[in-house]
């Protein structure tokens, strides 16, 4: 199994709902939006960044979400600055820092299990548009379970090229890792068949 | 959708995932890092068809959305997919879509060329068409602004292209999954 990217802790934010907390990120970045006042959204900013260390995170936990948008961000603020003035430099990158650091802060307190049960209650009023949960909850548990299995093939089909003497080809990887993975999934399918699942019949 | 169809969508999205494990390679001059990660979606449209690759994509989005670090370079959660290059990420599940309607179009006399354009069309134009929208938006430039912003990517692209073309083919070869479909 893949470990998400949950980090532990008792704070107010850990313990409320998964589906309470994705409201309220669809909210702050809609909110965001909508509001274009960079005092506003700055306001918005060191609110969403006092919620860190209240729930238990220090710095390098923010910086560690920052880091990939830095680079980006400056030269969003460069741009703006170059075409208009600093206030609309800093409302861009205000608004994307906060949208980026509460939604950080929605999957670093939520287990990805709570998420996924979230999920599936959130399908169940889809049934009537054709969405099934019981395959939806199906193909997510064999996404995780077949990503260790894949990347094990990545790698023995790797080994043989190199072997070849391809190991510089991409084609050479990805063509015997696409038969393989198709060929799998026939046997898994085969498997489950064989098993009597069937998803169209409602368990209750 | 029977059971095999739900394992091929499945299966290409551990796949997209697996790709994003691939270190990524720097293009010289530029500096621009070029992932196997957005092969995924040009495949799994390529070779399952719209349908099954868009939920295939759709699928891995989901689990990179509740918080597995399944993007390459370890990212995952809200964050990312909601930050500024967001309409990339999720462009993907449409992008496979395309390249799966015009490949199962062109798939009784599929050729070079038509591959080509299927997935060239699907993963650059309709992809950057929507990522840069979004870009636009969220850093408040012009859509021809991030348009020029977006240009050195087109390299590695253009790259991934020709790859899922000729990987595409392969497998319609030997082991064709569109055609028992329809």
């Amino acid at each position: 199994m893949i470990a998400g990217l949950y980090i532990d802790g008792t704070s107010p934010l850990h313990r409320a709902g998964a589906g309470i907390k994705i409201l309220a990120m669809i909210a702050l970045g809609t909110g965001v939006f909508l509001i274009p006042d960079w005092p506003v959204v700055t306001v918005i900013l060191t609110t969403v960044l006092v919620f860190y260390p209240l729930c238990g995170f220090g710095p390098s936990v923010i910086w560690a979400q920052v880091k990939p948008i830095f680079w980006l961000l400056l030269i969003f603020f460069a741009v703006q600055l170059w075409l208009n003035d600093w206030q609309a430099g800093l409302l861009v990158i205000a608004r994307v820092a906060a949208i980026v650091l509460f939604a950080s802060l929605v999957t670093l307190t939520t287990k990805t299990s709570a998420m996924l049960a979230s999920l599936e209650r959130a399908m169940g009023p889809l049934r009537p548009l054709g969405v099934n949960p019981e395959k939806v909850s199906l193909a997510i548990s064999m996404v995780l379970r077949f990503i260790p299995v894949i990347a094990t093939v990545a790698s023995e089909i790797r080994d043989a090229q190199r072997a070849r003497g391809l190991d510089k080809s991409i084609l050479a990887m990805v063509v015997p890792l696409l038969i393989r993975t198709l060929k799998m999934a026939d046997d898994v399918a085969d498997a489950i068949e064989a098993r009597s699942f069937d998803p169209d019949e409602t368990a209750s | 959708m029977n059971t095999k169809d739900i394992v091929y969508i499945a299966l290409f999205a551990a796949l997209t995932a697996v790709l994003g494990l691939f270190p990524p390679l720097t293009l010289p001059v530029t500096g621009v890092p070029v992932t196997a990660q957005s092969l995924g979606p040009m495949l799994a449209g390529a070779i399952l068809g719209a349908r099954r690759g868009g939920l295939s994509i759709v699928l891995f989005l989901v689990l990179v959305a509740v918080g597995l670090p399944l993007l390459s370079g370890g990212r995952g959660g809200f964050g990312v997919m909601i930050g500024v290059t967001g309409g990339f990420i999720f462009g993907w599940a449409i992008s496979a879509f395309v390249i799966g309607l015009l490949i199962e179009h062109f798939w009784n006399d599929l050729t070079v060329i038509k591959a080509t354009l299927a997935i060239g069309f699907g993963g650059i134009v309709v992809l950057y068409a929507i990522g840069n929208a979004w870009v636009a938006v969220a850093a408040d430039i012009s859509y021809w602004q991030a348009t020029v912003g977006a240009a050195p990517f087109l390299i590695g692209d253009a790259i991934k292209v020709a790859i899922a073309v000729a990987a595409c083919l392969a497998v319609r070869r030997s082991y064709p999954l569109i055609s028992k479909a329809r």
